[in-house]
């Protein structure tokens, strides 16, 4: 029997029909919004001006900090103005609109590079932190900063379990561009000089599977030590420290990192982006992105720039059928609901769904019966619902006595509940209490 | 904007399983029908009256007891129903209807909403009501009619129905076997809903497929009885009944399969489960061959209820990565 890791749940998938069709190319959209934002750490500090002419690809944010990303145009045209923009998960975040020339012209500085599979785990780290590469799984941590540390890594896995229902680019990406990812995860194993490496799919996409096999096979030298790894479908199979515990069999300890346990994990969008951005010297200005949701016509899987509109990609799809009640950045289960469609897609931005009412139903809470349904679900061996207890009675010493601080916010707990309490958004609430509370003492 | 309608922001997840809290409450009580229904053929009209008695006069306690803490008047979860078709089928079917009803307006009050309500109580609120009956009652509390004397006497109470020893009595005190394929189908005297092993079966299946409860309590509870029961009968074998005997007599099977599984007073630990399961099933064992009574189904679980707190404490899971 394949290894599990423990809890998790079976949500409905909802995603065959995205996942069967071509990736489509979105048009060239006349104006982009880049936040400075769009990575976990320090914001970027804007080196461009209004009415400056920036071409795509040309560096427009710089990182001041190690734990940052730079950000780059994704269109050519002219600096249109600086401003304080919607931020799909960050609220608001000062950005950079530019508006299209409509030439959609590479910067000067963008060149192929030949003999990028030689390159030296150095340089493939400065040019991946220089091409602003971040986790493309949702995360959006910095890809260089897992490269530079000085523990040793035996294995690096490949994240293409896409666990959270609806999304499909993962899907697609790995069946039409298989070729690109391992050549992506060859250039991460010289970058970490790991021996091994790991794809992990989902049993659900036999199509990536079977791409992904195929260029296995029929690579040479670069297959050499990667395995593709099928695993049962179970969310949150895609969450890092659950991708370990499958693959590996190794727990990442409390407050720990991969490194912790001597692995890596990176998505298999973000392997396609550095390869791009090693091979051809192409800053991350694009991603794909899942455009689902019972509103949308037809979901598609769609290659959008950087900084694009939400509610512009809406209007591509042919506008909603119904009337839309919610708009969810990323997945159902760990996405962030926004308050309108004027908010941009961001490197860290794995889809958009537009649900109708019937699916944006809002449940009123009634009280714990203490079924366990949300232990047994939790995938992190908490017990969710004493934090909503001592939430509700702000009894926030007992928060971390039961380690409120291990909790990924997957949201199995909240999903599984009988009595439907927002667990995730109790924890949410309690995690920010303690963490002024620990500022404050 | 594309969009004039105001947008709804929740926080996540934004899909959720299908089963409800309501859902596990009705879907529960739909489990108990088989078991309902052999009761009414067992033991006649004094059942139908006592199951509709319980149920009206739980679901008005709580209603009232409700207005009276100043809540929100929720009986529509279906929590004080099933609380009272509980009740119902665990009281012998000989019982006075005002008795019952007195039971009822205890399991509510005292059983649950003096606790805070829903999912506040410490003891099986059904359960509760039981015990109070055998306190106050004793008498009408250990006389059971005979299956099938209800239909000739309607209307007759205990006192002067034809009555008989359940099996776990005549085990206990005459030392005599019950034919266990009556004990299975429920064609012994008991209590109204617990005689028929085979009808509470289905229903537990069904409750535990469609995981209203959680199998580990019942699985840990059986699995004690039917060992220990099986032990203790080939340590001495003319004394002690078998294993099976144990597991279809007395209110086993509806104790194992709807009090013990109750969310509210059961741990929530995947460890904690079982060890209420086996506890359940060693009292169970104990109280039966060495105490007083003949029967300790009830007591077991309401002892256990009473040590939920302390067992989920000591069962927390290992925390992850250490």
């Amino acid at each position: 029997m394949a290894r599990t890791f423990i809890g998790g749940v079976h949500p409905k998938e909802e995603k065959s029909r995205a996942g069967e069709k071509p990736i489509r190319d979105s048009r060239l959209p006349s104006k982009v919004i880049i936040p400075m934002i769009q990575h976990t750490g320090a914001p970027c500090e804007i080196i461009v001006k209004p009415g400056d002419s920036v071409k795509k690809g040309q560096l427009i944010g710089r990182a001041t900090k190690f734990i940052s990303s730079p950000v780059h145009a994704s269109i050519s045209g002219i600096v249109k103005e600086l401003r304080d923009a919607p931020h799909p998960t960050a609220g608001r975040s000062a950005a950079v609109v530019i508006e299209s020339d409509g030439k959609d012209e590479w910067h000067e500085s963008v060149s192929a590079r030949p003999g990028a599979a030689r390159l030296k785990a150095a340089e493939l780290a400065d040019i991946i932190r220089d091409s602003g590469i971040v986790g493309l799984g949702g995360g959006a941590f910095p890809s260089h900063v897992k490269i530079k540390e000085p523990k040793k890594i035996d294995a690096v896995i490949l994240n293409g379990a896409e666990c959270e229902p609806y999304l499909a680019c993962d899907e697609r990406l790995m069946t039409e561009r298989a070729g690109d990812i391992l050549k992506g995860l060859r250039l991460i194993m010289n970058a970490v000089e790991a021996e091994e490496a790991f794809i992990a799919i989902e049993a659900n996409k036999p199509a990536a599977v079977l791409a992904v096999r195929k260029a296995l096979e029929e690579s040479d030298s670069e297959g050499r030590g990667i395995t593709l790894k099928v695993l049962p479908v179970k969310y949150p199979q895609g969450s890092e420290r659950q991708l370990i515990e499958v693959i590996l069999g190794r727990r990442v300890p409390p407050r720990g990192l991969p490194i912790d346990v001597n692995c890596v994990v990176y998505n298999v969008g973000t392997a396609s982006a550095i390869c791009e951005a090693v091979y051809k010297g192409r800053p991350l200005v694009e991603r794909t992105i899942t455009l689902s949701g019972d509103c949308i016509r037809e979901p598609v899987n769609m290659k959008v720039r950087i900084g694009t509109v939400i509610g512009e990609l809406l209007e591509e799809c042919g506008g909603p059928v119904r009337p839309v009640s919610k708009v969810i950045v990323g997945g159902p289960m760990m996405g962030a609901a926004q308050p309108g469609t004027d908010a941009p897609v961001t490197k860290g931005t794995t889809g958009v769904l537009f649900l109708s009412e019937k699916k944006a139903r809002v449940f009123d809470e009634i009280s714990c019966i203490k079924c366990g349904r949300c232990v047994d679900a939790c995938p992190m061996n908490l017990l969710p619902l004493v934090y909503a207890k001592f939430v509700k009675k702000e009894k926030w010493d007992r928060l971390s006595r039961y380690n409120i601080d291990d909790c990924i916010e997957c949201g199995s707990c909240a999903y599984v509940c009988p009595s439907r309490i927002p667990l995730v958004q109790y924890i949410k609430t309690g995690k920010r209490e303690l963490f002024y509370i620990r500022k404050t003492y | 904007m594309i969009m004039d309608n105001k947008l709804t922001v929740s926080a996540g997840p934004h899909v959720f399983d299908r089963t409800s809290a309501r859902g596990m409450m009705y879907g529960t009580f739909l489990a108990l029908a088989p078991a309902a229904i052999a009761g009414i053929i067992f033991f006649g009209l004094n059942a139908v009256m006592l199951i509709v008695v319980c149920m009206s006069v739980c679901v008005l306690a709580e209603a009232f007891f409700q207005r009276l803490r100043g809540v929100r008047i929720a009986v529509g979860d279906g929590s004080a129903l099933l609380t009272g078709l509980l009740l119902a089928l665990v009281i012998p079917p000989g019982v006075p209807l005002w008795m019952a009803a007195l039971a009822g307006v205890f399991a509510i009050g005292i059983g649950k909403e003096i606790f805070g309500g829903l999912g506040h109580n410490i003891f099986n609120p059904a359960l509760i009501g039981r015990a109070f009956l055998s306190a106050a009652f004793p008498t009408y509390m250990t006389v059971y009619p005979a299956p099938f004397s209800g239909w000739a006497r309607a209307g007759a109470t205990a006192v002067d129905a034809a009555t008989s020893a359940t099996p776990l009595g005549l085990m206990k005190f005459e030392a005599a076997g019950t034919d266990l394929w009556n004990l299975f189908l429920g064609n012994i005297s008991g209590s109204l809903g617990e005689t028929s092993a085979a009808a509470l079966l289905i229903g537990g299946i069904f409750i535990l497929a469609k995981r209203y409860a959680d199998w580990r309590i019942p699985a840990g509870f059986m699995g004690a009885v039917y060992i220990l029961g099986q032990v203790t009968h080939v340590l001495a074998p003319g004394r002690y009944p078998g294993g099976l005997f144990h597991l279809l007599a007395g209110g086993m099977m509806i104790g194992a399969l709807f009090m013990a599984t109750d969310p509210v007073t059961s741990p929530v630990t995947k460890l904690g489960k079982w060890v209420f399961g086996i506890g359940c099933g060693v009292l169970v064992i104990v109280i039966r061959l060495w105490g007083g009574q003949p029967e300790g189904v009830m007591y077991a679980i309401l002892l256990m209820n009473a040590l939920t707190p302390v067992i989920n404490r000591v069962t927390r899971p290992r925390r992850y990565g250490t």
